[in-house]
């Protein structure tokens, strides 16, 4: 397991560093999240919608969307000079590979969400602050079993002809779940609702997180098969 | 390596290719565009699963899932296997730990100076040129001292300094014994190293073995199995 962790970590910071010397993912990322949330706000009705409604649906819907930029990145780099063929020709293991890029995936996706969070409060008038911490923790949730499917299938993804095009159609159907229940427990979070209303919806988060990891992470080795 | 094949959907790339390498051999296998050249060597490197056959490096299977077998193969194709954004000795570097090199930064060191390319360590390998990003991708194969050297048309798109730093490397290969397989359409470039030479054509090898005749009755044999198709 050492090993792994290992060459998960060398995978994983050379990903970073890629993308933190470019900054072409996540700033495109950035710009599309302060586009989606001004578009939204500027949309809304104020006298039919009340921002407090919408808030917690377009939280988690501009989170996906930009999350979805870096997923597809993450892959579409090791596209370029077959560098894929190096990591599959290093004496790693596949699982190496996908925890790697699993955990750069898990630090872009974080990132954008941490800058996102302050835009999204400031655009519409919600109190972040007082529940700051258990938001923290549900966005945590959530992006971990976000990442994980996203990891797995931005790997099929890249193989087909139109792999920017592939990974949210691929993607959609089983972010279902847990942005249902990001949202549920956002909005009674911003709501002042009792943690006892939540459970359901966060046990079902953590489920979701446990299943898809274990699921990607058996299947992953056969995903990069030509 | 023994009864291999490969289709991709209908079309098979590979049929019933068998043959067996000592270390110090090199084998130049020459084949026109579409003779599954680059499959073969896919299929040696463990990068594709064969549908039949099977592949034994000092003895032993060639699993995809073992990191000891791969340790051993050393490959250089058309693309780098580098990435742009690295500069020349952080790729070096980044493949050097995942082989798990003893001293990372100065395997990394020699293995660009050993190309020829020591004062461009820290050169981008996205602003290199073809001939530099080639040299790059020769000393990332043979960073980690593989017993089997694959090459992929390796003199693809190289300028004469480049192509000449090329066979230095090959000869070091040789002269360290090292097994070496060399796909080429190319019969000049491939028949300075080989000590085996195969003509491969729609998949088939219509000959492999020992090199024993001169380029140009070999040229002859070529011309006309690749005419036979």
């Amino acid at each position: 397991m050492g090993d792994t962790l290992r060459e998960a970590w060398l995978i994983a910071a050379k990903d970073l560093r890629l993308e933190f010397r470019s900054r072409t993912a996540f700033l495109s990322s950035l710009a599309f999240t302060a586009l989606v949330l001004a578009i939204f706000n500027f949309a809304r009705d104020p006298t039919v919608l009340t921002a407090a409604d919408m808030a917690p649906g377009i939280l988690w819907i501009t989170f996906s969307f930009a999350g979805l930029l870096g997923l597809n990145r993450a892959f579409a780099l090791e596209r370029e000079n077959r560098a894929l063929d190096g990591l599959l020709l290093a004496p790693i293991s596949r699982s190496s590979l996908y925890l790697g890029k699993a955990l750069s995936n898990l630090v872009f996706v974080g990132l954008v969400e941490a800058v996102a969070l302050p835009l999204f409060a400031l655009f519409f008038g919600v109190p972040v602050l007082p529940v700051l911490g258990p938001l923290a923790g549900v966005m945590a949730l959530a992006t971990i079993g976000f990442v994980a499917v996203g990891t797995l299938l931005s790997a099929i993804a890249v193989s087909t002809r139109f792999a920017e095009l592939m990974l949210p159609l691929l993607m959609l159907p089983f972010l279902v779940p847990p942005i249902t229940a990001a949202v549920q427990v956002t909005a009674r979070l911003f709501a002042g609702r009792p943690a006892s209303e939540m459970l359901g919806w966060l046990k079902l988060l953590a489920g979701y997180d446990i299943v898809s990891v274990v699921i990607a992470f058996l299947i992953f080795e056969y995903t990069l098969d030509e | 390596m023994r009864g291999l094949a490969r289709a991709f959907g209908p079309v098979r790339a590979l049929r019933d290719v068998s043959f067996t390498l000592a270390p110090g051999d090199a084998l130049a296998v020459f084949g026109p565009n579409g003779a599954g050249k680059t499959t073969l060597l896919r299929l040696l490197a463990g990068l594709l699963r064969a549908d039949a056959g099977e592949i034994h490096i000092h003895g032993a299977p060639l699993l995809r899932s073992s990191a000891e077998q791969r340790r051993r193969i050393g490959l250089i194709s058309h693309a780098s296997l580098c990435y742009d954004g690295l500069s020349a000795a952080e790729n070096l570097e980044f493949f050097a730990r995942l082989y798990r090199l003893p001293d990372p930064r100065g395997a990394a060191r020699q293995a660009l100076a050993d190309v020829g390319l020591a004062d461009r360590a820290s050169t981008l390998a996205g602003t290199m040129s073809r001939g530099m990003v080639q040299r790059l991708a020769i000393a990332r194969a043979l960073l980690h001292q593989p017993d089997v050297v694959l090459l992929d048309e390796p003199f693809t798109g190289l300028d004469q300094s480049s192509a000449a730093a090329l066979r230095d490397q090959l000869a070091r290969l040789k002269a360290e014994r090292r097994t070496v397989v060399l796909v080429t359409h190319n019969l000049d470039e491939g028949l300075e190293l080989a000590s085996h030479v195969a003509i491969q054509v729609a998949g088939r090898f219509s000959e492999c073995g020992p090199r024993r005749d001169d380029a140009a009755s070999l040229r002859a044999r070529y011309a006309e199995a690749t005419a036979r198709g």
